[in-house]
């Protein structure tokens, strides 16, 4: 028998522990786990980053001004450094975007998980995957230069850059995200739910609104705080389409800057590093990380909250 | 009788409620499938007649007949491969750690957090990271580099998330038969569950990627110029050792900053050079999502553990 054994067999070392095949497993781990740390890496690189230019922009100006002051012009000689003007552009058209993408998007994917036939299901699908893959400057584009014109024909005081437009444009844009996440949050409840409704003689609208939503709702709510955080901090649409002056307004028919719109608009001109208008930049980008920050925490514990688990 | 009657009344009710939300679904559908019909048509129409091979081969100019946009797609290619090239192994190598190797710990569990949060930070603060730490910081200037690194940033969460899904759902027996032979931890991932996860991981690679094509706002953040008229140095050589690394630090345009620029300008003869490279950048981007889309569903239909 010995002399029919393989060689390895033979010699019960190579069997055994390997301080060689040891090492190099720790090897792969320690590089895998450094891949992995650098996730968070980089989120303290961003706040760092963030932080330390604010800090610098904040010895400058003083806190109340930047948030009590009406308005936001930087880069002029008689320098105003108040954020509200940017806020309100950036609540306004994601007002109006959330308003074209949390109900259409809603009743999309109760339609498609609900109601729809199977093959409906299945072009609409990919099809609202594609939409959402068409890059921003495109739908800023189509904003500007053919929904403007559209919107001029019904709203002739309208001027062509206006946060409406850009507004609608991205509630358009932000439909798929909302409309897949809900529909999968859907579709993962179970369907003893459902056939319990039906038993009861309810109908699938009923079922879907009283019965799967709830059911589904820690998903759904995640799928609307993606939309919020979308709408936010999108900015080629606002850029191209709402004008870049930054202007303290709740009107949706007037043109206005965003947080985002105005880092756009400074990054395009040449600003010294290091100075003012540079450091600006990163205070408004740091307000920004702040709200989306804040939808994200609100998500997370809306999900934890109402987790349902089957 | 008068009771069978009022149920029958309220059956009727109700089903009517249920067609007409089957309606306000179609209607609800459509406006999204109109809404990308007008947008094709409207940049088909207007930025038809500028594309030709002139098109493809000129450099951005002052007459907007004469402009092209040879120095914008050569600068994206060349952005995408330093974006694929770090995106890729970072976000698979994560991972593969976070699905296979990390103990459930508190580290763990920050790092699953912080990769969920990540995947929500807008893309125009990754611009300002790369702004601050590439451009200034690591000294690589307005560069190829700093930007190819800022996209890879971006999605990484997006490969990240794609690579767990995927080997999360090869079952636990392929690597119970795999240990069970003798096989090492990394040999059981690297010759078993990477490659069966291969098409799931290519899929998110190419969303991802897709997505990078045409993110403008952190490549604006970092200073990219938007009047190129040369390319990068070529990075193949006639002489030894035949490739050179100089066109990661050249300045540089991409496909979505030409767009941009082009869009913002008031002359009309540019808004369709604007359309024009709106057409070829939907029509990339729309390519490379339904390969993507396309990949999964044959994944669907040939793999059944």
């Amino acid at each position: 028998m010995a002399a029919e054994s393989p060689d390895h067999l033979a010699d019960p070392g190579k069997l055994g522990y390997s301080i060689r095949r040891h090492l190099h497993e720790r090897f792969i781990e320690v590089l895998l786990f450094l891949s992995a740390v650098l996730s968070v890496a980089i989120m303290l690189a961003i706040l760092a980053m963030l932080l330390k230019e604010s800090a610098v922009f904040f010895q400058h100006v003083s806190l109340w001004d930047f948030l009590t002051d009406t308005q936001w012009t930087p880069l002029f000689d008689d320098a105003h450094y108040g954020i509200l003007p940017l806020v309100a552009g950036t609540i306004v058209s994601s007002l109006i975007a959330l308003l074209v993408a949390l109900p259409l998007g809603t009743i999309i994917a109760i339609y498609l998980s609900e109601f729809a036939p199977f093959t409906v299901r299945e072009i609409s699908k990919p099809f609202l995957e594609l939409l959402g893959g068409i890059p921003t400057v495109v739908y800023g584009y189509f904003a500007l230069l053919f929904v403007t014109p559209m919107l001029q024909i019904f709203f002739p005081e309208l001027p062509g850059f206006s946060l409406l437009s850009a507004g609608l444009v991205m509630g358009i844009m932000i439909i798929p995200y909302v409309s897949s996440m809900t529909e999968d949050a859907m579709r993962a409840v179970p369907m003893n739910l459902r056939e319990g409704s039906y038993a009861m003689g309810a109908t699938r609208l009923q079922t879907a609104i009283r019965v799967v939503m709830p059911a589904a709702f820690s998903g759904i709510a995640a799928a609307y705080i993606l939309g919020i955080s979308r709408a936010v901090g999108e900015t080629m649409v606002v850029a191209i389409a709402a004008g870049m002056q930054p202007n303290l307004t709740w009107n949706p028919m007037e043109p206005a800057a965003t947080i985002t719109a105005y880092i756009v608009q400074v990054s395009l001109g040449d600003l010294p590093h290091g100075s003012i208008g540079y450091q600006t930049i990163f205070a408004a980008g740091l307000t920004l990380l702040i709200l989306t920050l804040i939808f994200n925490i609100i998500g997370h514990l809306l999900r934890k909250r109402y987790r349902e688990i089957y | 009788m008068n009771n069978i009657e009022e149920i029958r009344r309220i059956i009727g009710q109700h089903k009517r409620w249920d067609l007409i939300f089957v309606i306000a679904g179609i209607f609800a559908l459509m406006i999204a499938v109109l809404t990308f019909m007008a947008l094709f048509a409207h940049m088909l129409i207007d930025g038809m007649p500028r594309l030709s091979w002139e098109f493809f081969t000129s450099f951005p100019s002052r007459r907007p007949e004469s402009a092209g946009i040879l120095s914008a797609w050569v600068g994206t290619t060349l952005v995408m491969l330093v974006t694929a090239l770090s995106a890729v192994p970072l976000g698979i190598g994560s991972g593969i750690y976070l699905e296979e190797y990390a103990p459930k710990n508190l580290v763990t569990e920050i790092i699953e957090i912080n990769v969920t949060n990540l995947a929500g930070v807008p893309s125009i603060i990754y611009g300002l990271l790369a702004l601050g730490l590439f451009v200034y910081q690591l000294g690589f200037g307005q560069s190829i580099l700093a930007a190819g690194l800022a996209l890879a940033l971006l999605i990484l969460p997006v490969v990240i998330v794609a690579t767990r899904e995927a080997i999360r759902s090869i079952p636990v027996a392929i690597r119970e038969g795999a240990y069970a032979l003798g096989a090492t931890k990394w040999q059981t991932v690297f010759d078993h569950l990477l490659p069966y996860s291969s098409a799931g991981i290519l899929t998110g690679v190419i969303i991802g990627l897709a997505r990078a094509i045409g993110e403008t706002a952190p490549i604006i953040t970092i200073g990219a110029l938007t009047f190129i008229a040369f390319l990068p140095p070529s990075p193949v050589k006639s002489e030894f050792p035949f490739v050179s690394f100089e066109w990661l630090t050249a300045p540089f345009t991409v496909m979505p900053i030409q767009m941009f620029n082009w869009v913002s300008r008031p002359e009309e003869a540019f808004q369709l050079n604007a359309a024009a490279a709106g057409l070829v950048l939907v029509v990339m981007t729309l390519a490379m999502n339904g390969l993507a889309i396309y990949l999964r569903y044959r994944m669907r239909k040939n793999i059944k553990w």
